[in-house]
């Protein structure tokens, strides 16, 4: 009966923390946007960002920690926590440990982030974009209930707004890409706005 | 010994996040670039200036002393 319940705790663990990953990327891209109205101020974009990437740790922690000690599996500390050494379903569990290094170091530097210079913060930030894929992957192979239609709709509602997020990203200019220009032409630009 | 909001400029991408978290200190002008109020922060607002310090994107926000004079 227990190990029913860390299993269930896996896998309920594992989803919350897809979609919590999402609404985090897509708040990071909301803010690289810059995108505010008069009710809802940039701060709250950031705040949330920031909040609900820490709450995710938590809930992957507990993703993590009920899968290792599950004795149904039996997959042991070294499966979570080097690539590819679980003989569980090797490659699909494997991911979700690349998964976890890439958020840990997303979040530690994002946690130092005053102690480093930007740009070093900004590269490992972007680590995002492969982080998240890999454990939408990660899930769509390994997961228990990958193949409900309930899951399915999950991960097909996660896909899709992080996708049309991302669209939305590359399809504007960057609020800075006036940085590119000379500067005659950016002073133009400047005060056309 | 008081502390003072002090920009880099050249960091400084106009976010705005500053001026809506200390608007008392900190107000945009026309392009979105923050202009601060050059006096010492008040007490009261000492821990909301650590909050903008610590939210501004590009780290371009820092608190500085500054001798009794102002």
């Amino acid at each position: 009966m227990s190990d029913t319940i860390l299993w269930y705790a896996t896998r309920g663990a594992g989803v919350v923390s897809l979609v919590l990953l999402t609404v985090v990327v897509v708040l990071g891209i909301t803010s690289a946007m810059r995108w505010k109205t008069p009710a809802w101020p940039r701060f709250l974009t950031a705040g949330f960002h920031r909040n609900l990437a820490l709450i995710t740790l938590v809930f992957l922690a507990i993703h993590i920690v009920t899968a290792v000690v599950d004795p149904f599996t039996a997959l042991g500390l070294n499966a979570a926590l080097i690539p590819f050494s679980s003989s569980y379903r090797t490659f699909w569990l494997g991911l979700g440990v690349i998964a976890l290094y890439l958020l840990i170091a997303i979040v530690i530097t994002s946690l130092l982030r005053p102690f480093l210079d930007y740009a070093s913060w900004r590269l490992i930030h972007w680590f995002a974009y492969a982080m998240w894929p890999i454990a939408l992957v990660h899930g769509f192979g390994t997961g228990t209930d990958r193949s409900f239609s309930w899951m399915l709709g999950i991960d097909g509602l996660c896909v899709i707004v992080v996708v049309l997020a991302v669209l939305w990203r590359t399809s504007r200019p960057s609020p800075t890409s006036w940085r590119a220009l000379p500067a005659s032409e950016s002073m133009n630009r400047s005060v056309s706005r | 010994m008081a502390e003072q909001v002090a920009i880099d400029r050249i960091r400084c991408d106009g976010h705005g996040i500053c001026a809506e978290l200390l608007p008392e200190m900190i107000s945009l002008d026309d392009w979105g670039y923050p202009i601060i109020k050059p006096s010492p922060i008040p007490l009261r607002l000492i821990e909301h200036a650590q909050r903008a310090v610590e939210a501004c994107p590009v780290l371009a926000l820092r608190m500085t002393r500054v001798s009794k004079a102002a």
